[in-house]
């Protein structure tokens, strides 16, 4: 176990630990120093930064923290965490791919799954790791991509269908504060088809883990690819989660980002749609309460023509509890023709909690059909009393509404078993 | 069953409702009529529950309970039924779902084990049947997207499911073409019993030609100034509410 150097700086501790992995074989030594550079350079983000100004990081980084821990969970404590019956399952504990606790036996044909520090020697990994992600646009891509030493190198090779759902599972699980940096590239060849769930879990954990997780996802020419986040650690969790996606043609990108629960979590999802008839779906929902605050930053860049991207998030607001929804698009010179739709809605609970909503649209073309809009409110007190005037109680009314809001999210998971258990989760929220 | 006394209500600091006194037994349909601002929405409002209004004096006695004491949902347990006159479109909650739910939390507030699904999806092919509802609008959202006439048959089609002791019609002829109102008034009158009773609220004597009151009442100026039988609606119909106005004034 490495203890953590108590004196310097985090950004000093964040520099030694860059000196012990920098020589690993994930990625070149040159990607990890302009990383490293970069995020000198751009540093630990405060209430001034404009980007990460709802989430106080540098509070939540305040105190000791560790690079790595010896804990390792057993199989019988994160078998609730497997919560699909059918499906490859493959189990990240702190940032650490666990090969034990997967289950990669048999993959189907045209499927591979490596750890992410045996894929060097991968010909389209070396092409595709770090491609895609760019470490001066992001102080955490610069710092995961600087520090990573651990995660998943998924292949799915051209024309390949897979119809088992692929869920990664990301479990926090320490006795002492704990910084992780997580790393995923996911290359989904032309013409073939796959389904992802990554979910968020903390396990037996009594300190803090501040994982700043990163995935690339690659979808060539005539690829669908399905990607439902759940989110759901404890109050020990703070999260800082990348998904940085890069579409080709023809190719159908359907996201979902549902946060249940955790202290902090902020969602960078920027997506690139880099040719033309590529169809995109972002949607995200999420339950806040207590003192958690829930930060959804997306990015649609639009870059060629006709091409559709449609996003929905909703979220319901309880307690002292913050949401941010900060959505951009672009829509490049050359995109003419792109309809780009946006929409956040969210119910207040509370008088304390906070919403922020920020719609920003960037158009520079000028044939586009392109629309936004957001909404804040309560629950509608008509409709409370016409449910109660049927015999409802005023709980069961309100989370019936309440659960009606967040069905036009949750119905968007394909996954059949996978929106079950989602909505058994809300209805335990709503109790 | 119902015995409302001396009741005084107001909005806003507004009286609206000046000492309403009415007796309904089981068995009975009374109709209240009486032309607008009168109170009649008011009344309903207040049997009912909203919150909005303030009852400041009398009192309403259903079977024995005091009515005013009890929130919306438990008089909906003990029976009383509001047919809105404006339905509330509720999207994301599917009706079946919601009459399911309340179904059953009525059961619970009796004692009783929740329904079983398969008696619950006969009484609903039954009472659909009744009101002419199309299976698809049973499955919906509650009254999102419905047209005029489909929120009213829903309500009926509501009441049919809940079986409450009284019912009260909220103006639900408003805006109903002469075959909806024909479907409506069928349900109503199929649905009497001499154990429940009906309150129709309406401002015209039509749709008591379809649902035919025991004892009409016209309100006005928060008050039922005329009592009599089902001939006082032909005659409101004949001579309009002026007639009431000269007669409360004179």
């Amino acid at each position: 176990m490495e203890a953590a150097v108590k004196t310097n700086t985090l950004k000093d501790r964040l520099y030694s630990e860059f000196e012990t992995v920098k020589n690993s074989l994930l990625g070149s030594l040159q990607i990890r120093e302009q990383a490293m550079e970069s995020f000198l350079k751009q540093g630990i983000p405060n209430r001034k930064s404009e980007e990460y100004k709802y989430v106080n990081i540098d509070l939540v980084l305040k105190g000791e923290f560790a690079f790595s821990t010896d804990k390792t969970t057993t199989c019988e404590q994160i078998k609730h965490t497997k919560f699909l019956k059918d499906a490859i399952d493959i189990v990240i504990e702190n940032g650490v791919f666990i090969e034990d606790l997967s289950n990669i036996k048999s993959l189907p044909k045209g499927l591979q799954v490596i750890n992410i520090t045996d894929a060097s020697s991968n010909e389209t990994f070396s092409k595709q790791y770090s491609k895609y992600a760019d470490v001066n646009a992001d102080t955490f891509i610069a710092l995961n991509t600087a520090l990573a030493k651990g995660g998943v190198f998924i292949h799915v090779a051209k024309g390949t269908v897979i119809e088992t759902p692929i869920h990664i599972i990301n479990i926090s699980s320490t006795k002492e504060n704990l910084i992780i940096n997580s790393r995923n590239l996911i290359v989904v060849e032309p013409n073939a088809q796959v389904k992802f769930i990554e979910s968020f879990e903390t396990v037996d954990s009594s300190a803090k883990t501040f994982n700043n997780s990163m995935t690339e996802i690659v979808i060539d020419e005539n690829a669908i690819v399905d990607y439902y986040k759940i989110q759901d650690e404890n109050e020990n969790g703070y999260l800082i989660n990348t998904t940085q996606v890069y579409q080709k043609k023809q190719s159908v990108f359907s996201t979902n980002t549902i946060t249940l629960s955790g202290s902090l979590v902020r969602n960078n999802l920027n997506i690139v749609l880099d040719d033309e008839h590529i169809e995109t779906h972002l949607n995200g929902l999420y339950l806040t309460s207590g003192n958690q605050v829930v930060d959804n930053h997306t990015l649609v860049d639009h870059r060629k023509p006709n091409c559709n991207s449609n996003e929905l998030y909703k979220g319901i607001i309880e307690d002292k509890s913050s949401a941010t929804f900060n959505g951009k698009i672009y829509v490049r010179k050359d995109a003419q023709k792109t309809n780009a739709f946006q929409s956040n809605k969210n119910i207040l609970l509370s008088d304390e909690g906070t919403i922020n909503t920020k719609p920003q649209l960037e158009i520079y073309a000028d044939d586009v059909k392109c629309s936004h809009g957001t909404s804040t409110g309560k629950l509608d007190a008509d409709k409370i009393f016409y449910l109660r005037a049927r015999g409802l109680s005023e709980t069961s009314a309100k989370k019936l509404l309440m659960h009606a809001f967040a069905s036009e999210v949750v119905d968007t998971l394909k996954i059949e078993a996978l929106r079950e258990y989602v909505e058994e989760k809300i209805a335990k929220r709503f109790e | 069953m119902l015995s409302i006394k001396n009741l005084h209500a107001s909005i806003d600091g507004k009286e609206i409702l000046k000492g309403i006194n009415l007796e309904v037994k089981a068995g009975e349909i009374h109709a209240i009529m009486g032309p607008n601002g009168s109170g009649k929405s008011t009344l309903s409002a207040v049997l009912a529950g909203r919150e909005e209004y303030e009852v400041t004096e009398g009192e309403i006695i259903f079977n024995g309970k005091n009515l005013l004491e009890l929130s919306p949902e438990d008089r909906a347990r003990e029976g009383v039924f509001l047919a809105f006159q404006y339905p509330i479109e509720i999207p994301g909650v599917s009706n079946v779902n919601f009459l399911k739910t309340a179904i059953n939390e009525i059961r619970a507030y009796k004692g009783l084990a929740p329904m079983e699904a398969k008696d619950f999806l006969a009484r609903l092919k039954e009472k659909q049947k009744l009101v002419e509802l199309d299976g698809k609008l049973a499955n919906r959202s509650v009254n999102e997207g419905f047209s005029g006439g489909e929120k009213k048959r829903n309500e009926i089609f509501q009441m049919a499911m809940l079986e409450p002791k009284l019912a009260i019609l909220d103006e639900t002829d408003s805006g109903l073409d002469i075959d909806a109102l024909r479907i409506v008034a069928g349900g109503v009158n199929k649905l009497k019993s001499k154990d429940n009773a009906t309150i129709v609220i309406t401002h015209y004597q039509r749709l008591l030609d379809y649902i035919v009151p025991d004892v009409v009442h016209v309100l006005y100026n928060g008050k039922i100034v005329k009592t009599g039988p089902k001939e006082l609606a032909l005659e409101l119909e004949e001579k309009g509410y002026d007639f009431i106005k000269e007669e409360v004034n004179a």
